[in-house]
């Protein structure tokens, strides 16, 4: 018995939690690719360097806040700085739908100009956060590391392997749950999410209803910044934030939003936990849980461990394909792309 | 001088004119239908009405009005409901959103809007928050009609809204638009099925080629052998 508890709480330190809040980051991400595909209709591959540069904005705010001793006690200081660093992405994100976007949405261009497009958004945010802040790493979580530590738990529950639930982690998942409801009453409620998801089904018939399409543009980009704010920092706090890292992320926040179903935000939260569990449980090393549940003498001496971490990245290519290649409607008969 | 018109209509969406000379018009509580053969530019003297093309001569009026300028969103807040023939209602969301979406540009409280609309076709009630993507072709159109109402128009144009139907649902669907006439709006549509419609027209307006070619009641364009025997099929 004292055997699968052990195998069931290395599980959950190495697996379960991790993936828990990896599957809330991607899919927090992939809400911002998913509404900004299902509004402005093109896959926005800036959107991971939005998000760098929106946790970017909320790490000078917190260095600020630190600096001059304000913090949020056991939590992360981030957290009050975050509503700061959603204004400076809403605001990067509405200079660029000025200066770039409504240039070709007034033409009407193709989806694929607007892709390109967002491309070179992408190569130029990424430069401004590299000249900002530099492409090195940058540590700003503090407050109180872990809401349940390894040797705690050791002592309380009798058992070899200790539970560890840090702070960041519980704080991820809690975001993540507030933020979705929170969006998902907005889109189903409100009059302004109503329209967004008006004009998204039927652009001809929302105009011809008398929506507004700058305010439901506005909105769009409103949303789909603070999501890649919230998303960015609750990576860089778990993580830690280095650009390069956001650049890398766009892969799996794309696969999240595709194996969804691109457009169908339900779909983006379920494709965000899919691609998360992948990752972790493909490279994760099952020797010593099968060591816990395998009976005498037949734990393996490998380290049963499927592919090894570099290679995460290609666990959601890989997804990305068969997905496409078997169900381009993703799970949630989203639309294709 | 008729409710809503559209006079010496000329114009086309490219350099050619579709339309030559076209007059159309409808009054309060009265049904008038375009009807003729295909390609003759029913649906576009129908757009041509609602703003959706550039007119190069002629006006249209409503209710004395020139609305010649105005795009068609300002055509529905002047008090024009347009059902299109396809993508008419929101696919991914539920009947009463759809009806809700129709009352966009209504600041006031239109929840009565929504029971009078719903007690009109009894099936949306029913069906009110399912999606509509998931309803029937006839029940779909209803749902359209339902948006378009929901602005309280003056004016609702429908461009073929039996199309694609079978003819028990077309027969349904041509009893409630009697019973939204019946309400003192004013209704002009396209047609295919050129006889039932007919039936139910105060007015018929026969296109061919862009042009007006018979212009009478619903009855006597039926009962006319010129128009029978070129439209109606003998």
């Amino acid at each position: 018995m004292t055997d699968i508890l052990n195998a069931f709480v290395l599980l959950s330190n190495f697996v379960l939690i991790p993936g828990l809040a990896y599957g809330s980051q991607l899919a927090l991400g992939a809400l911002g690719v998913t509404l900004i595909y299902a509004v402005l209709r093109f896959s926005n591959f800036a959107h991971g360097d939005l998000m760098a540069f929106g946790a970017m904005c909320t790490i000078l705010v917190t260095w600020g806040f630190q600096a001059i001793g304000i913090t949020a006690g056991p939590l992360p200081t981030a957290l009050l700085a975050l509503p700061f660093g959603i204004m400076g992405a809403i605001a990067l994100s509405l200079v660029f739908d000025r200066t770039v976007y409504r240039f070709y949405r007034a033409r009407r261009a193709p989806p694929v100009v607007f892709v390109i497009a967002s491309v070179g958004v992408m190569f130029m945010i990424n430069g401004i956060v590299r000249v900002i802040i530099g492409p090195g790493d940058q540590r700003f979580a503090d407050g109180e590391r872990f809401v349940v530590r390894a040797r705690d738990f050791k002592e309380w529950a009798e058992l070899s392997e200790g539970l560890t639930i840090r702070t960041t982690q519980a704080i991820t998942v809690i975001v993540a749950i507030v933020v979705v409801i929170a969006l998902f009453r907005f889109l189903n409620h409100s009059r302004m999410g109503k329209a967004m998801r008006a004009y998204s089904d039927n652009e001809d018939l929302a105009l011809l209803s008398g929506i507004n399409p700058d305010k439901v543009v506005f909105y769009t980009w409103v949303i789909a910044a603070a999501l890649a704010t919230i998303a960015g920092t609750l990576y860089g706090l778990d993580k830690s934030f280095k650009p390069f890292t956001y650049f890398q992320l766009l892969l799996p926040i794309f696969a999240s939003a595709i194996v969804g179903g691109i457009g169908n935000p339900v779909g983006a939260i379920a494709g965000g936990f899919v691609i998360a569990f992948s990752e972790v449980t493909v490279t994760y090393a099952y020797k010593k849980f099968l060591g816990y549940l395998a009976p005498g003498g037949m734990a393996p001496d490998g380290l049963v461990q499927l592919l090894s971490t570099d290679y995460k990245f290609a666990v959601s290519f890989v997804i990305l394909v068969l997905v496409l290649l078997i169900r381009p409607t993703g799970l949630f008969r989203g639309k294709v792309i | 001088m008729s409710f809503l018109i559209g006079e010496n209509m000329t114009g086309g969406y490219g350099a050619a004119d579709i339309l030559h000379d076209c007059t159309i018009a409808v009054e309060k509580g009265e049904i008038a239908v375009i009807v003729g053969p295909n390609g003759a530019g029913k649906s576009t003297a129908m757009k041509a009405v609602f703003g959706m093309l550039n007119l190069r001569q002629g006006m249209v009026r409503l209710d004395g009005q020139d609305i010649t300028s105005l795009s068609p969103q300002d055509r529905v807040a002047a008090g024009m409901g347009f059902v299109p023939q396809t993508a008419n209602v929101f696919t991914s969301m539920t009947v009463r959103e759809n009806l809700e979406m129709g009352a966009y540009l209504r600041t006031d409280d239109f929840s009565d809007t929504i029971e009078t609309v719903l007690g009109l076709f009894p099936i949306l009630a029913e069906k009110a928050a399912q999606p509509a993507g998931e309803l029937s072709g006839g029940q779909r159109q209803q749902v359209a009609v339902g948006r378009a109402l929901m602005t309280k128009p003056s004016v609702l144009m429908l461009d073929e809204p039996t199309a694609g139907v079978s003819p028990i649902v077309m027969d349904e669907l041509f009893d409630k638009i009697l019973e939204v006439a019946a309400t003192g709006i004013a209704i002009l549509m396209v047609e295919q099925n050129a006889k039932q419609a007919l039936n139910i027209a105060d007015k018929g307006y026969v296109l061919v080629q862009g042009r007006n070619r018979f212009t009478d009641t619903g009855q006597a364009l039926l009962a006319d052998p010129d128009v029978r025997k070129s439209f109606l099929g003998g």
